[in-house]
């Protein structure tokens, strides 16, 4: 027994455990990468080198013959990562602040508003600093915003970023409590991919570029909940927005608006 | 010969009590995700005692279990004290710090990530450093086991390894290749991102590596349960196990074909091609071959024990067998239930079936059919069979055993085959919240209670599997015989080389993961725009 050698042709457990293990992987090669997916009458594939790369999943481009649909409007081009624009610098918040002169005719003098445009003292830096991007490149449309950013640079909307979020969240006007939670914003409606409002927006968690809610206007937020519905507005990221408000009924859309502009 | 009980009760006490716990907050999740309890209001809670019940249950009790079993065979089976006990008591050590480590960032709500991380989502880091401390230190355990065989080898040339060791050998290598996927991923992809050095994560390349660990992890959880099967059950019941041999080609058969198979979880994930999904499918399929041996091996020697018993005929061996033992019991129910979860195994591991109930709630029925009740109803047997000789003190009372067994066997199948079923129905797994009150899903309010119930048993079974430890803790003291393993028909005098080692079953092993993974792991890690912005858990708060 000492003199026997495990890896040696003359070994029988060695070649029949390689070959019957190698057997068996060539087999499935050849049908996982080359049978099967021949047989695929959908599938547009070529030849046999075709077939293997498919089944290896290697991209491949989409064949000429088909129509590439491509959106007619803008879609939003900024990327959010989680620690974005934290930790601004007094500079910067200074810098934020004699920008935001030209915003007080709307937004109020410290980010309150009292026409019904955004509430954005203490908003999220990452969330202000999207929109004003979105704003500019014209992924979202507005008509009185859309000349107002055209000359902001990056820093300067970085430093509004910081400037508004570092003002502290007061309670402006609001009317009388909307009463407990509604269901869709704090169950969501699972049945229709719907999930909890408050899960990404405040109230139960808040989500990496998901906005404050609480104690914006009712009215935005269900024009900008009936914009998403109809696609009007569509710089939300990967549609996500825009999914939500098409399955949610005109009355959860009233409740949720309702519920978020009560909250202090 | 068991030398360092200390060491080894430290690890089933701690396994048993992280169970313990776990099983609680099991039984709570599914009671408030119920219809017989009022929407909790926050699905926070929820995901945060999944993350635990998951972390302790997967990663945490059944190492432990396999960790002390380990040790209890090196000594028992080799007959020598066990090499290296300062590093076991480093190992135990590390997996108890480790598993705090990582339960206090979920408790406190920063890393309700679920067991299996699911990037991009991005907990605390301390979770993940306490995940991985849990694995430090079972790797001290895959050490020292290989090293006590090699001393053992060196000291006994030509002999054969018993039995236990062998076995117990291979589920310490299958454990040390089946964690490094799940490592590669933490250390290399998640760990980063947790401590704010990078922004971004890979997500379809991180699931690539957890499938490389995810599947094999069920194997290792299996080793000690099969191990019990080949080597306690014969004894125990008065019988001679049929043919070692196949025993030990079934333990490297399992390292062999455990490994190059996990991208089964991953049939619904875009970034594999098909071509490697249906590899790694047949390769899952041939899981069925140790499998199947381990069923005719151990049926065969439990017919042996029934004939020595008197048993007669084609069916008369059955009724001689020792129905009052609780190793038969736990026996005969945990091949019950392997038989029904390895039918709906074959369900999972088929590309086309899958698409069914893929990451519905069939599949978290099957993993607790299989799990908690086919492998963890032998932990307890293994509990039962050697806590006298590690405590000195009697187990009494057969009759709390048997029903210890028959609760867990009865709960865990009101608990799995309602969730068989409405998967079926295509009802979601890990959702925090159904809404009972749409009629599309209402009919799957009476499953889901029958569940709940099934739950309930399973946790008076758990606790009086708990307090027959803790009486047996306080019995009278005895002096145990000296512990030993199932004998077979035919001892061994001597083994093929091939069977008294592991270096052609871990090439098999490292050779075809690297066909199986080696691939679709480059393709994705050379393709450029992969990542994807992390999502931070608990960030808001």
């Amino acid at each position: 027994m000492s003199t026997e050698r495990l890896f040696s042709v003359r070994n029988a457990w060695f070649t029949t455990s390689v070959t019957t293990v190698v057997v068996i992987a060539v087999a499935a090669a050849l049908a996982g990468f080359i049978w099967l997916p021949r047989l695929q009458t959908n599938a547009r594939i070529a030849g046999v080198w075709d077939a293997i790369c498919s089944a290896a999943g290697v991209l491949r481009p989409a064949p000429a013959t088909e129509q590439i649909v491509q959106a007619n409007y803008r879609t939003t081009s900024v990327v959010l990562a989680p620690r974005m624009l934290r930790n601004a610098s007094a500079e910067s918040i200074g810098r934020g602040a004699t920008l935001a002169l030209r915003c007080t005719m709307c937004h109020g003098a410290r980010g309150l508003s009292q026409a019904n445009s955004p509430n954005l003292a203490g908003q999220y830096p990452i969330v202000i600093y999207k929109q004003l991007q979105d704003f500019r490149s014209g992924a979202r449309a507005s008509a009185v915003m859309a000349p107002l950013v055209t000359d902001l640079s990056d820093q300067d909307m970085q430093d509004l970023a910081a400037y508004y979020a570092y003002l502290p969240r007061l309670p402006g006007y609001h009317p009388a409590s909307a009463g407990p939670a509604p269901r869709i914003v704090v169950s969501g409606a699972p049945m229709r991919n719907i999930a909890p409002c408050g899960a990404c927006h405040g109230g139960l968690d808040n989500k990496t570029g998901s906005a404050w809610l609480e104690g914006q206007p009712a009215i935005y937020l269900q024009a900008q909940l009936r914009a998403f519905a109809s696609g009007m507005r569509h710089n939300d990221i990967s549609e996500q927005m825009r999914n939500i408000a098409r399955q949610m009924t005109p009355a959860e859309i009233s409740a949720a608006a309702l519920y978020y502009g009560s909250q202090p | 010969m068991l030398n360092s009980r200390r060491l080894i009760l430290a690890h089933f006490w701690l396994a048993f009590a992280g169970f313990g716990l776990a099983l609680l907050l099991g039984e709570w999740q599914m009671f408030i995700r119920s219809p017989l309890h009022a929407w909790i209001g926050d699905p926070e809670w929820y995901y945060r005692s999944v993350t635990v019940h998951g972390t302790a249950m997967a990663y945490v009790f059944p190492t432990l279990v396999a960790m002390g079993f380990g040790y209890t065979i090196t000594e028992a089976a080799l007959k020598r004290p066990l090499v290296g006990i300062r590093c076991a008591w480093l190992g135990f050590g590390l997996v108890a710090v480790g598993t705090v480590t990582a339960v206090v960032p979920v408790v406190l709500g920063l890393a309700s990530v679920l067991y299996t991380f699911y990037p991009p989502l991005i907990g605390n880091p301390f979770y993940y450093i306490g995940v991985v401390l849990v694995v430090v230190g079972s790797w001290i355990w895959v050490a020292l086991m290989s090293i006590n065989l090699y001393l053992w080898k060196r000291d006994n040339p030509g002999r054969p390894v018993p039995l236990a060791m062998f076995a117990n050998v291979a589920g310490s290598y299958l454990w040390a290749w089946t964690a490094v996927g799940a490592a590669i991923e933490l250390l290399f992809q998640i760990l980063p991102v947790a401590l704010g050095i990078t922004s971004t994560i890979d997500a379809g390349l991180a699931r690539v590596f957890f499938s490389w660990t995810l599947h094999a992890i069920v194997y290792f959880w299996l080793m000690p349960t099969y191990i019990a099967y080949y080597t306690i059950v014969p004894r125990a019941i008065g019988g001679r196990l049929f043919s070692d041999p196949m025993a030990r080609l079934s333990f490297a058969l399992f390292l062999v074909v455990a490994m190059p198979i996990g991208v089964h979880h991953l049939f619904m994930d875009p970034q594999v091609g098909s071509g490697f999904k249906f590899m790694h499918s047949v390769f899952t399929a041939l899981v069925a071959l140790p499998t199947l041996l381990t069923v005719f091996t151990i049926c065969a020697s439990v017919e042996i024990a029934g004939r020595l018993r008197g048993g007669k005929g084609v069916f008369g061996w059955l009724t001689a067998l020792p129905w009052r033992n609780p190793i038969m019991l736990a026996v005969a129910f945990s091949f019950v239930m392997l038989g029904f979860g390895g039918a709906g195994g074959l369900v999972n591991m088929s590309y086309q079936l899958d698409t069914t109930i893929h990451n519905t709630q069939w599949i978290t029925g099957h993993f607790h059919l299989i799990f908690g009740g086919a492998i963890v109803i032998m932990y307890f047997a293994i509990a039962y069979d050697i806590w006298p000789h590690l405590t000195g003190r009697a187990l009494v009372s057969f009759r709390l055993m048997r029903a210890q067994l028959w609760t867990w066997f009865i709960g865990m199948i009101v608990l799995s085959f309602p969730w068989h079923y409405v998967g079926i129905l295509g009802m979601p797994r890990r959702m925090a919240f159904y809404d009972f009150t749409d009629p599309a899903i209402a009919p799957q309010a009476i499953p889901v209670m029958m569940s709940v119930a099934g739950g309930a048993i399973l946790v008076i079974s758990g606790m009086l599997f708990l307090a027959i430890l803790i009486r047996g803790q306080r019995a009278p003291r005895i002096t145990p015989d000296e512990y030993r393993f199932s004998v077979a028909v035919h001892e061994p005098r001597t083994v093929p080389l091939a069977l008294n080692g592991f270096g052609l079953w871990l090439s098999l092993m490292v050779g075809l993961t690297v066909v199986n993974y080696g691939f679709p792991i480059v393709h994705l890690m050379s393709m450029p725009g992969t990542a994807v912005p992390a999502v931070i858990v608990g960030a808001g708060r």
